[in-house]
């Protein structure tokens, strides 16, 4: 075997390596990779005992329809992922983003298994478009609240 | 063609003719690029008129990852058939990526501060945009680490090519994990979810990246042919 064939061997068998070892350590830190969990997520590791509760965590969901509930600073309401939904209790200042439907993450603590939230960011989807294409849509009922 | 291109100076006689036409390709098409994308396109139906940003965040995450996997090929080539040239491309493409990495997470924390309410977070997308980013700085470290840079060469070569692992990671970070990044709107199985009037003007401004692109590594490889040649030369001279 001459020496080109034998280094495009190696280079073979080390990117092989590479990639199997990388994906391995992704897949064991994939609990640490999320951003954050869905509802779902969060209820079936309250009734499993897998969550640490003194500890911070990310939720993230849609804000859900006439649940925003306003009481001078104090602001709650429920997120949801279309299958589950948790409340949220939250005291502080909103991103401009945030409306009904809208995606978004809560930093905070499960306390009475709410969320208490101590800061909320906006998510926005893959989806861009002029506002009028937008409206257009929704008057023809072709509007999909899309989850991300 | 690879193989007569390869020469480097047979390569510099064919890019002469062409160069001066991609720099103004580069130029118009960017030109228009901003022209569109700041005053002729539309406002986004949430995000209003900060999604302005997204033409020139894409085109630099895009040209970012792009310019890395040129590396990295580039690497391969000098590795296993061990041709000084494509030690070359890989060393003048280098400087450019460190300089798009930079500019997407400088940009992306911009659109990220009105948008999501933060400058930064430790989500799997901006975390491996950042390790890109991290991978340009060491390859350009070590590629210049020794006396005779020719040394730095092999060991730069091999870093390139583990940073490659990371590409996919960028891409897929998205889909793979939750992000606070937006999932892909461009490449993705069902078509663009960008509308046509938005789509565009990205559309112009990624073609006036890749002109430029081209234009300043064709620069950085004539540059670092004649450093060769002058180091030769005192060399030489003893």
């Amino acid at each position: 075997m001459n020496p080109k064939s034998q280094r495009l061997i190696i280079l073979f068998f080390f990117l092989t390596l590479l990639g199997l070892s990388t994906f391995l350590v992704l897949k064991s830190l994939e609990d640490n990779i999320v951003y954050f969990y869905s509802p779902t997520d969060i209820n079936k590791k309250i009734l499993s005992n897998e969550i640490d509760l003194s500890k911070r965590i990310r939720i993230g969901g849609l804000v859900k329809e006439n649940s925003i509930l306003k009481e001078g600073k104090k602001i709650s309401f429920k997120i949801h992922d279309g299958i589950d939904e948790i409340l949220v209790i939250y005291n502080g200042i909103l991103p401009d983003l945030f409306r009904e439907e809208q995606g978004i993450v809560a930093l905070g603590k499960i306390e009475n298994k709410n969320f208490s939230a101590i800061e909320i960011l906006a998510k926005h989807d893959e989806n861009y478009m002029p506002k009028e294409v937008s409206d257009m849509l929704k008057k023809n009922g072709k509007w999909k609240g899309k989850l991300n | 063609m690879i193989n007569y291109l390869a020469n480097p100076n047979r390569f510099l006689n064919f890019i002469k003719p062409i160069e001066f036409s991609i720099g103004v390709f580069s130029f118009l098409f960017i030109f228009i690029g901003l022209y569109l994308s700041l005053f002729n396109s539309p406002e986004d139906y949430q995000q209003g008129d900060t999604v302005r940003i997204m033409y020139i965040h894409v085109p630099f995450a895009w040209f970012a990852s792009f310019l890395y996997l040129s590396i990295s090929i580039a690497s391969i080539f000098f590795l296993i058939w061990r041709h000084p040239f494509a030690d070359i491309i890989a060393r003048s493409v280098a400087p450019l990526g460190l300089i798009f990495s930079i500019l997407t997470i400088l940009t992306g924390s911009l659109w990220g501060k009105p948008m999501w309410g933060t400058w930064w977070v430790w989500d799997a997308r901006l975390t491996s945009m950042l390790i890109l980013c991290i991978f340009y700085f060491a390859y350009i470290g070590i590629s210049n680490a020794f006396p005779r840079k020719i040394d730095g060469s092999k060991p730069a070569a091999i870093l390139a090519i583990v940073g490659m692992v990371n590409l996919p990671i960028i891409k897929f970070s998205v889909d793979w994990w939750n992000t606070l990044h937006q999932p892909a709107s461009i490449i993705r199985f069902d078509g663009p979810s960008i509308n046509q009037e938005m789509l565009l003007p990205l559309v112009i401004m990624l073609l006036g990246f890749l002109f430029m692109s081209i234009f300043i590594i064709l620069i950085n490889i004539k540059t670092n042919l004649i450093y060769k040649k002058y180091q030769s030369e005192i060399l030489k001279l003893g």
